[in-house]
């Protein structure tokens, strides 16, 4: 048995029962992640030491009796959720040295649970992109092949799983920056409803839509992170104060009768072959399972692209002022307190950043709001409702998650229209703050990955 | 050309809740810099506001203390802009959706009483401060403040003149110290005003260019400022010049306004609603339990104070707080009559106050004491100019006005023999004057009186020395 390839619920099993120890699946993984990771370059940081001083902790605790779900269990985490006292990056300068004094909300529920954080993965800088290429420590590359991108923005936390270098990780997904590389790595991403996971300790992109989620080797193991991050968080206003149901409940049932929905909008021209051929495929498996395939409409599909990228980069304007040089970060010195600012973020922030400030600052400029964010927003409603009308019919939708497979390195860096026409598909959720899953569903001619959406 | 002012007010009111509006820090003032911050006001990367309810519950308060429509739904919004004292680069305020909106207060100025409308009542937090001295050529920044929930009432421009103003400031003071929601003090800050102000020819319509006024932080401020800078833009017009729309700052040395910035150097503050806060829904049952927390409100007082005998000047004087108001009520009830409490305590009391920067819910002296002197000045025993003596010797030692009078001798002289001595003394002193004042010069008689008062250390009872007087001169 190759330990560091074990999911959630199989190490569990294996701990519990005695048949392996925490310092062995750790060693295991570290094992795995200094033969692979030079090529890869998932993580920000690892941690070892920590992670092996919390293994032989968990090892204690286990002979004591103690149980925690996720007891010994390594698990990434994408750096740019806080960790107290371990650096927290979100892959940009400007955070370069900073190391929070405080804990998300989300890792700490994990610690409650025992688990180990084995590092911090890679981002697009400030989770602003789709191909984990706009990190200032580098590209990530993708395990099934290393030219191309793993996607983004949590290539990291979606490679690292896919390369087996933890059991399993966290990302964040703002317009798909969980379910695209997980679609293209070949595993499973979920962006849970928009307010079922806190957001407290996640550096914030665009607050009404950054939703943190599982990046998992399967369903299974989604679901039990689902059990573990989900509920109301007294520090977070925007957390949903609704009971968590038991996420694991519904694995194994059958779906005999379950209408999926597949809007016409999704099956578009510019859609890669094999991705509309093997989507296709899978729905029908589903069809085969008992699953009744309906037709519905997504109408406002076409302003949604447009939309997000009003809205996102105005939060984001907004959301990225805090780091001037003042308080924590990097600061380059300057003749007076403008120059400072001036050349702290200019020194700081990547290229994509700049671009998203400066077309969010334009976005919320007195005399464009209403033309532009005012004018998302009433988008936003309409996606919404388009949604609300499509789940009249269908109790689940089903989409490609990406109009492609992974994409080579450096193919789209210099034209960001197109880059952002990546996340076609996933946007839409996003805006409207239901939940989507990304699962695998076949390979591409050339051995890569593809993810079939599933959004309820 | 006779030209009128129109001036339209902002009051920001630090509300006086125990933690921040975001955040559980301590709003206490004064405290070594940066003591009393944490991850969320100071703004770390990944933090969250969680909205404090008591500030919200104080500003509803306010809102029904100055008849406003609370909002059923109401929204925070970011205000964006650079600066150290900001951390998080916005400050999370209101702008679209306010909690109160359309209210008014009365005020009453030379007699005449009138509405100020007010526009509305938001809800934001405060920012920290910029500290220059000490730092060389860097600045300090402390950010115990910020974040410290601050009310902003705007009103309507619907004051017409620096007194009406200053009327204005002291009556939301008034109200926000009654109702507990702010300290009021504008030496510390808790309480702070800007104005917007124009001129126009009397009888036009259309508003002259305005021009926006900061850092008035007294009552006097205001009316100063305000006083200053009409008189400036009615000197401009006159010469023939044009108003510029800026942002001019009162310096209280100089006693002028100064440019501070132009409208073409304001921010664009590029406001949308705060999407890290959900909106404040506020449903009747919330508002009732608030309403019932609110006690006599000014002008409630006024019409009490009234009905009980006293004209609206006096009314209106006595009624800006409670303790005045009820120092009032519970002096008469002790049997002294309602002007003579309303003179002594509008009179001498509150020119001993203010000389002592204190208001009358810090006075020492009770109805006890009030009643006491009052008592004595009436049935004769000493006269009011010993009065005065004896309340301000009432203020410093907390003493009651019989013993200060016994202590001191201050028993008034009505025995008309005894003071005839003394005036006959005085008169006969004073040839040239008496002379003078049987030519005609009548004015004279108060030459005689004071000397008389002063051989007698003002003891003499002033009715019978001016008896004497008239008598003895007379024809």
């Amino acid at each position: 048995m190759e330990l560091h390839t074990l999911s959630i619920h199989e190490a569990r099993t294996a701990l519990d029962k005695g048949e392996i120890s925490p310092v062995e699946l750790t060693n295991a993984l570290f094992k795995r992640i200094d033969s692979v990771e030079p090529k890869i370059k998932a993580y920000v940081t690892i941690a070892r030491e920590h992670a092996l001083a919390r293994a032989t902790d968990a090892e204690g605790r286990i002979k004591n009796g103690d149980r925690g779900l996720l007891l010994g269990i390594s698990l990434a985490v994408k750096d740019n959720m806080c960790t107290d006292g371990i650096r927290t990056t979100c892959s940009s300068k400007i955070l370069e040295n900073f190391i929070p004094p405080y804990e998300s909300t989300v890792t700490q529920k994990l610690k409650d649970q025992g688990f180990i954080l084995i590092g911090k993965t890679n981002l697009d800088e400030f989770a602003m992109g789709s191909s984990t290429e706009n990190s200032a420590f580098g590209r990530t590359h993708n395990p099934w092949d290393l030219e191309t991108v793993p996607g983004g923005s949590s290539g990291g936390s979606a490679a690292a799983v896919a390369s087996d270098m933890c059991i399993a990780a966290l990302g964040s997904d703002t317009g798909g920056s969980i379910r695209q590389p997980a679609s293209f790595c070949g595993v499973v991403g979920l962006k849970p409803t928009y307010g079922r996971v806190s957001r407290y300790g996640l550096v914030a992109f665009a607050s009404s839509l950054d939703q943190i989620g599982p990046i998992t080797k399967n369903v299974r193991d989604s679901a039990m992170l689902m059990n573990i991050i989900s509920g109301h968080d007294p520090d977070d206003s925007t957390s949903a104060p609704i009971a968590v149901p038991d996420f694991t409940s519904g694995l194994g049932r059958d779906i005999k009768g379950m209408r999926i929905g597949i809007p016409s909008e999704y099956f578009i021209e510019g859609i890669d072959k094999e991705v509309e051929e093997s989507v296709k495929q899978a729905i029908r498996k589903l069809e085969a399972l008992g699953a009744v395939p309906v037709e519905i409409s997504l109408p406002h599909t076409g302003y949604a692209v447009a939309a997000y990228y009003i809205i996102a980069t105005s939060e984001a304007s907004s959301n990225l002022a805090r780091y001037d040089g003042v308080k924590y970060g990097a600061r380059t010195e300057g003749n007076d307190l403008l120059d400072m600012y001036m050349k702290t973020r200019a020194k700081g922030f990547g290229a994509e950043i700049k671009r998203r400030i400066i077309l969010g600052t334009y976005s919320l400029s007195s005399g464009y709001y209403d033309a532009y964010y005012k004018k998302a927003q009433q988008v936003r409603t309409l996606i919404k409702q388009d949604f609300e009308n499509a789940f009249k019919k269908a109790d689940v939708i089903v989409t490609p998650t990406s109009p492609t497979p992974a994409f080579r390195s450096g193919e789209k860096t210099d034209d960001p229209l197109h880059m952002y026409l990546a996340d076609i598909f996933t946007i839409s959720v996003n805006l409207a703050g239901v939940p989507g899953i990304s699962i695998p569903c076949g390979f591409s001619s050339g051995n890569l990955p593809i993810g079939l959406q599933i959004i309820g | 050309m006779q030209y009128e002012s129109v001036i339209g007010l902002e009051i920001h009111a630090q509300l006086s809740t125990d933690s921040k509006m975001f955040c559980g820090c301590s709003t206490k003032f004064g405290a070594e810099p940066n003591t009393q911050t944490c991850q969320v006001c100071i703004g770390m990367p990944g933090v969250l506001p969680v909205m404090n309810k008591k500030a919200i519950e104080y500003v509803i308060k306010t809102g029904l203390a100055v008849n406003c429509r609370i909002a059923p739904y109401s929204r925070f919004a970011r205000k964006n802009y650079f600066y150290p004292d900001l951390p998080k680069g916005y400050q999370i305020s209101q702008y679209e959706l306010p909690i109160c909106e359309h209210g008014f207060v009365e005020i009453t100025v030379d007699g005449i009483t009138k509405k100020i409308g007010l526009t509305r009542i938001h809800l934001e937090e405060d920012a920290g401060k910029n500290i220059h001295e000490g730092a060389g050529s860097h600045s300090f920044v402390d950010l115990n403040r910020a974040g410290t929930p601050l009310m902003e009432i705007v009103s309507e421009p619907d004051i017409r003149s620096p007194q009406e103003a200053a009327e204005f400031v002291k009556k939301l003071r008034a109200i926000v110290r009654d109702i507990g929601v702010c300290d009021g003090n504008m030496e510390q800050g808790s309480l702070r005003c800007d104005a917007n102000v124009s001129v126009r020819p009397v009888g036009q319509k259309e508003l002259g260019t305005k021009t926006e006024i900061k850092n008035m932080n007294s009552f006097r401020f205001v009316e100063k400022a305000l006083e200053y800078e009409i008189k400036r833009q009615i000197k401009i017009l006159n010469e023939g010049g044009r108003i510029v729309q800026e942002t001019r700052l009162w310096d209280s040395n100089k006693g002028i306004t100064e440019s501070m910035r132009s409208k073409e150097e304001a921010h664009d503050y590029r406001y949308f609603p705060e999407p890290d806060l959900v909106p404040v829904e506020v449903d009747n049952a919330w508002i009732e339990r608030i309403k019932e927390g609110i006690e006599e409100l000014p002008d409630e007082r006024k019409q009490s104070l009234i009905q009980h005998g006293l004209p609206e000047h006096d009314a209106n004087l006595l009624s800006i707080n409670r303790s005045s108001s009820d120092l009032f009520k519970k002096t008469v009830n002790l049997g002294s009559s309602s002007k003579s409490v309303s003179n002594l305590m509008i009179g001498d009391l509150r020119r001993i106050l203010n000389e002592e920067n204190k208001d009358f819910d810090e006075c020492p002296l009770g109805p006890e004491h009030l009643d006491g002197l009052l008592k004595l000045i009436e049935n004769g025993t000493i006269s009011g100019r010993i009065g005065k003596t004896v309340l301000e010797e009432m203020y410093k030692t907390g003493k009651h006005a019989e013993s200060i009078v016994k202590e001191k001798g201050l028993i008034q002289v009505s025995d008309e023999s005894e003071i005839e001595k003394v005036v006959d003394e005085i008169l006969s002193k004073s040839p040239k004057e008496v002379e003078r004042f049987r030519a005609g010069e009548e004015k004279l008689l108060g030459f005689f009186a004071g000397q008389i008062m002063k051989a007698t250390k003002g003891k003499a009872n002033p009715k019978i020395v001016n008896e004497l007087l008239r008598k003895k001169l007379g024809n």
